[in-house]
């Protein structure tokens, strides 16, 4: 019986690295940024390259930067929700147009409805890489002092958008 | 669904990438400064296609941190200055060699802990067998003929 306790325990100890580890998705990156002061920008404003949207733009009330492309289906899968989430106006989103078309873009805009405060255009992606970005879509929720708290990727649900944006408002705004 | 739009995403960039050279940039003028380009380029990892480094990735993403790092070089940035550029906006994930430190030292003390371990019980049986007494009846030979 007793030669029989070690073999078991090691078994038992493996089957719960497994089960944990399986279970993680191994492109969920999380974001180092997150409690951290947003990366500063200033970029073309899409459809009136003239003018600016920036940082500066998001300061003074709970923001949400989403990151989207016309190349990214994700991003067409997600835009009723975020129609959606423009239409309660709780939260004004900003837009960040990522390595896109701005003809094409502009297009999407006008075809599916517009949610967007002011989209940003980062032809570049540069912006991007400051902001850690690396699959659209993704969604950052902004704190009014400019304090990043929450990065979602893949599209945005109905679901995620009050279970994990909402509910970290309502905690920031009854912690403060 | 989305991972298997990935990976389907990387299956295509792998294979357009045997067709298609990848753009490296311009030649550094500076030979230290093109082997630490190449070097980095081959130890970042594309967040695209997790499996490739940003040198072998025609994932967009990994153009733009090609990009970027090359920039950086030609600046003459260090590599831990370029390292620290890349983790403080993706996290350690996106260097290949994890750094020493934090929950990261686990990983690296791993391998001495495990043989101290078995080297601990290798030891212990050793001892316990060597303390036996010899069984001087259990012949395990042909029985004699007798």
């Amino acid at each position: 019986m007793n030669r029989f306790i070690v073999p078991i325990i090691g078994f038992a100890i493996l089957v719960g690295f497994f089960a944990i580890g399986l279970n993680l998705d191994p492109t969920f990156v999380p974001s180092p940024l997150i409690g951290k002061t947003m990366p500063t920008f200033s970029l073309p404003r899409l459809g009136e390259p003239d003018q600016t949207v920036g940082s500066d733009d998001m300061l003074g009330r709970f923001t949400v930067l989403n990151v989207w492309a016309t190349w990214c289906g994700g991003c067409r899968q997600e835009h009723p929700v975020l129609n959606r989430i423009a239409e309660q106006g709780d939260v004004p989103i900003y837009g960040l147009n990522w390595k896109d078309d701005a003809a094409l873009a502009t297009d999407w805009l006008r075809r599916l409805g517009n949610p967007y405060t002011a989209t940003a255009f980062d032809e570049e992606g540069r912006v991007a890489i400051d902001w850690g970005v690396y699959g659209a879509p993704e969604t950052f929720l902004i704190a009014p002092d400019g304090t990043i708290l929450y990065r979602h990727i893949s599209p945005m649900t109905m679901d995620v958008w009050k279970n994990e944006f909402l509910a970290r408002i309502a905690a920031a705004r009854g912690g403060s | 669904m989305n991972v298997r739009r990935r990976w389907f995403a990387c299956l295509l960039a792998a294979l357009m990438s045997t067709a298609a050279a990848l753009d490296m940039g311009a030649p550094l003028a500076d030979p230290a400064q093109q082997a630490l380009y190449d070097r980095l380029t081959k130890e970042v990892r594309c967040l695209v296609c997790q499996n490739q480094p940003i040198g072998d990735s025609s994932a967009p993403l990994a153009a733009d941190l090609r990009r970027e790092i090359h920039e950086m070089v030609a600046a003459g940035q260090s590599e831990r200055e370029i390292k620290q550029f890349l983790t403080d906006r993706y996290g350690d994930f996106v260097l290949y060699k994890p750094r020493y430190g934090g929950p990261a030292a686990l990983l690296w003390l791993a391998p001495a802990l495990l043989l101290l371990f078995g080297g601990a019980v290798i030891w212990r049986v050793v001892r316990r067998r060597a303390a036996m007494p010899v069984d001087l009846d259990d012949d395990t030979g042909p029985p004699a003929a007798d």
